[in-house]
């Protein structure tokens, strides 16, 4: 399969610490990848390297072989890249309905269409009897998946995730795994996401990345990073796979 | 022109900025430390101002004599309105607690109309016409004074925030709020002895202020925004920058008075402000904010 | 906060229209001193619902916004005064002028990164830099100030808007009511959606595709344009114009107190903000002259105590609350679970 995503030789410091170097992955057309590390690793700054929050220090970023480092953020959402955040980041103030729309009006000329696609993705997002809501009365779980929906709504080529399990249950995992799935299954949505819970990592990832101090340590199928005796010397101590 | 002109005018810019200097160093204080824009700031000075007046026309005190006692009832305004009014906005959006320093400023401002009505009170010491001479350079006797009565202030200031246990207190919640609640530090005390401190420096302010220009009830939006320009020229949360940037405005102040009308002279302040917000945010002396 | 968004219930029209008629039949039972008391708040309502677009939509502060009252009063003051032309006629240019500098303070603050507080400094040096440049400016008067010729006032003439408080009290609230249309349409538009979006989180706005700056310059332009032409009404009712009061600080202030107290980034917040701190202030200034007290700067501490009082008690305004006691902020789903 072709690569959607090609991020070749990033690199970015911060006043002197380097968070990301040289780091180079390819994500398939359709496929789901994991980018995985300790605390500090630099899966973030990638994130925003690759979603025009930062300018790579060096390094390329091509969509569908169309390079978009140093655009803006919006414009990369634009070109097909949709985000969320770790912190999530809704809008309060303004109704569930209302926060998808926002998205919703990227890929929509009209209100009415945005609107009714906003409806759509809600169902999909199972928030759809919240809609009218206040996007701050919902719980963390709901906010989680009203991120997921607005970055859903923009349409895009790719989704980045960043850590959408942390603070979830098993059960709300497991629904979010499903959830991903099967639009990964049923729409072709590429997806790239950055995970601490292995279970949702194990479960959903055809291939992983493993980062650690800025650098890719190790890539390959979740069965081979996790044999890999590189990753296991990180990860010893942490979180027991 | 003949260059004595230039000079004398200058050196007059200069020690008036210095007094500037002053009142800025209080508003930036208030914000290094407690992060709370004080839109107040020129009103407060404006009553410390009018207290002199008041003292003067009265008991014939001299302003400067009369510093310490205005800048400790400026202190304990300070504390009291940080205490209780704006320690209880510290979480709430910016605006909000800009618009409640909006309000007591203009509350400030009015009670000060209707009790001294709008007409220009003035102070006028022994010296006040006095001057001294150092070769090409006449200076004035009250702007002497006042210029070293700011320095010596500004001096006092820094020695209490570098040598005073409650001084590294106050600068430890600048830097780190979180980390000063876990040692234990009573952030909202000190939060109220801060703006406590920055309101006794306008107070110093004021009372040296009061030997330089007329008092009018309409000083007081002007002073904030002057101070608001000058910490953001010299570097918001930088204690030299406010002196330094309160010496710059001074002097182009002075020198745009000189060369063009005096009423051009804020003009040149903005367009200074201006140039600064958009190319070196941070002020001259400033740390670049991450 | 309360939104506006979405269809209009049949009670809401009912309210609507119900305060409509009463504003439209005052002038039968109002005298001229009450009349010139509602084309006060009407003016108040207007600015601050223009105000309102950059704050309460785009969550910009503006606090300088005398500025494009200024501009737009001495635009179509000067064309009408120097070349005759009538303040409809004139309208656009002063339009156009208030658009320009609100679009270079826009461009400056926000291709400049300058935000927040910096930016309500910046406002408020701008207006202040107007007001001493006006000083100096001859043709329109300068410091003492630029006049209308005053005419015949038994006659209305619409056109040049010359006549008696009724026709000016008309205009007013025609102007008022086109401005809570627009406001109601950009709402539900995609330029309302971006607003909000930027003034509730602006990365993750950008994140979903939003060109923040474009947006944010689109607010301050509307703003600045919807307010110049409040500047028109204002030399046009009062025929003189002096730097000192129309670029004054305290013009920007009170031009921010209805939306304030009313309510920011509502759509009735600002009315009800005008109506309340207008009818208090009459009515102090009444209150004070039965009691033979002529001192000025009282009804100024009265504002600054209402804006006190409403930031720290009702922080959101006094519509909000206000609407859901008289049960208006119901969505028939609604479910209010802050």
């Amino acid at each position: 399969m072709a690569a959607l995503l090609q991020v070749e030789g990033l690199s970015k410091s911060f006043s002197g610490l380097r968070a990301a170097q040289d780091v180079s992955f390819a994500v398939a057309e359709g496929g789901i990848v994991a980018l995985i590390g300790p605390n500090g690793a630099g899966k973030t700054t990638c994130f925003n390297l690759i979603a025009g929050v930062y300018k790579p220090d060096s390094g390329v970023v091509r969509l569908g072989g169309e390079r978009v480092d140093g655009r803006r953020p919006d414009q990369i959402c634009r070109a097909g890249i949709g985000r969320t955040f770790q912190l999530v980041k809704p809008f309060a103030g303004m109704s569930v309905l209302d926060n998808v729309v926002v998205g919703a009006l990227n890929a929509c000329r009209t209100v009415r269409e945005a609107r009714s696609h906003a409806e759509k993705v809600l169902k999909i997002l199972g928030l759809a009897d919240k809609r009218r809501q206040p996007a701050a009365s919902l719980t963390l779980p709901e906010r989680k998946r009203l991120e997921v929906a607005r970055a859903l709504a923009t349409k895009p080529r790719i989704l980045l995730l960043d850590e959408v399990m942390a603070g979830l249950t098993p059960t709300e995992i497991d629904r979010m795994v499903e959830l991903l799935k099967e639009l990964n299954a049923k729409q072709g949505l590429t997806i790239l996401l950055i995970e601490h819970v292995m279970r949702a990592v194990m479960a959903l990832s055809l291939r992983v990345i493993v980062m650690h101090h800025g650098v890719v340590i190790s890539a390959g199928t979740p069965d081979e990073v996790t044999r890999d005796p590189v990753v296991i010397e990180c990860y010893l101590g942490e979180e027991a796979l | 022109m003949p260059a004595e002109i230039y000079l004398n005018v200058a050196v007059s810019g200069l020690l008036t900025g210095l007094v500037y200097g002053l009142m800025a160093l209080g508003l930036s204080v208030i914000f290094g430390v407690v992060r709370v824009v004080n839109f107040a700031h020129g009103e407060m000075m404006t009553i410390a101002m009018y207290i002199a007046v008041f003292l003067f026309a009265a008991f014939k005190l001299d302003p400067l004599l009369m510093l310490v006692p205005i800048s400790i009832a400026l202190f304990a305004l300070g504390y009291a309105m940080q205490a209780g009014l704006i320690n209880p906005f510290i979480n709430r959006p910016e605006h909000s607690q800009f618009i409640l320093l909006v309000a007591v400023a203009i509350i400030m401002v009015n009670v000060l109309l209707i009790v001294y009505g709008p007409d220009a009170k003035n102070v006028q010491t022994s010296y006040s016409f006095d001057s001294f001479q150092i070769g090409l350079l006449i200076v004035d006797a009250t702007k002497a004074y006042a210029g070293a009565a700011a320095i010596a202030v500004a001096l006092a200031l820094f020695a209490f925030f570098r040598f005073s246990r409650i001084g590294k207190a106050i600068r430890a919640c600048a830097d780190n709020y979180t980390g000063a609640l876990v040692i234990g530090l009573d952030v909202k005390r000190l939060y109220a002895l801060t703006f406590g401190i920055g309101a006794a420096c306008v107070g110093a302010a004021g009372s040296i202020m009061v030997l330089l220009v007329d008092v009018t009830p309409p000083l007081g939006p002007a002073y904030t925004l002057l101070a608001f320009v000058i910490v953001i020229v010299g570097g918001l949360g930088s204690m030299p920058g406010a002196l330094l940037g309160g010496v710059l405005i001074g002097l182009t102040e002075a020198l745009a008075g000189l060369f063009f009308t005096p009423s051009a002279k804020s003009m040149f302040a903005f367009g200074i402000l201006v140039l600064v917000l958009l190319f070196r945010p941070q002020g001259i002396v400033g740390k670049k904010q991450t | 906060m309360t939104r506006f968004l979405g269809g209009i219930s049949r009670r809401d029209w009912m309210l609507m229209l119900a305060v409509l008629t009463t504003f439209l039949a005052a002038p039968w039972f109002a005298n001229d001193y009450l009349l010139t008391v509602l084309i006060l708040i009407l003016y108040y309502a207007y600015t601050g619902q223009a105000w309102n677009i950059m704050m309460g939509f785009a969550g910009q502060l503006s606090l300088g916004h005398a500025l494009y009252v200024g501009l737009g009063a001495y635009a179509t003051a000067a064309l009408y005064v120097h070349f005759g032309i009538g303040p409809w006629a004139g309208l656009p240019a002063a339009i156009l002028i208030a658009m320009a500098c609100g679009a270079v303070i826009g461009f400056l603050a926000f291709r400049f990164g300058v935000a927040g507080v910096y930016f309500a400094i910046l406002t408020i040096a701008f207006a202040e830099f107007a007001r001493i440049g006006f000083d100096h400016f001859r043709w329109v008067g300068g410091s003492a100030g630029f006049f209308l010729p005053v005419a015949n006032y038994a006659e209305s003439d619409l056109l040049n808007l010359r006549g008696k408080p009724v026709m000016f009290y008309y205009v007013m609230l025609g102007l008022t009511v086109a401005a809570f249309i627009l406001c109601h349409l950009l709402l539900k538009s995609r330029i309302g959606y971006c607003w909000q979006a930027i003034r509730e989180d602006e990365e993750a706005a950008r994140a979903l595709g939003v060109n923040t700056f474009r947006y944010k310059m689109y607010a301050v332009v509307i703003s600045a344009g919807m307010t110049s032409v409040a500047g028109m009404f204002y030399a046009f009712f009062y025929n003189n114009l002096f730097p000192e009061q129309v670029f004054s600080i305290g013009r920007s202030i009170e031009i921010i107190l209805g939306p304030i107290i009313g309510g920011v980034g509502t759509l009735f917040g600002p009315i009800v903000g005008a109506f309340v701190l207008t009818a208090l202030a009459e009515g102090l200034s009444d209150v004070m002259l039965v009691l033979g007290v002529e001192v000025p700067g009282v009804k100024q501490v009265f504002y600054g105590i209402c804006l006190l009082l409403v930031v720290v008690l009702l922080p959101n305004g006094i519509w909000p609350p206000l609407a859901k006691a008289l049960g208006l902020d119901r969505n028939p789903d609604d479910k209010r679970g802050v």
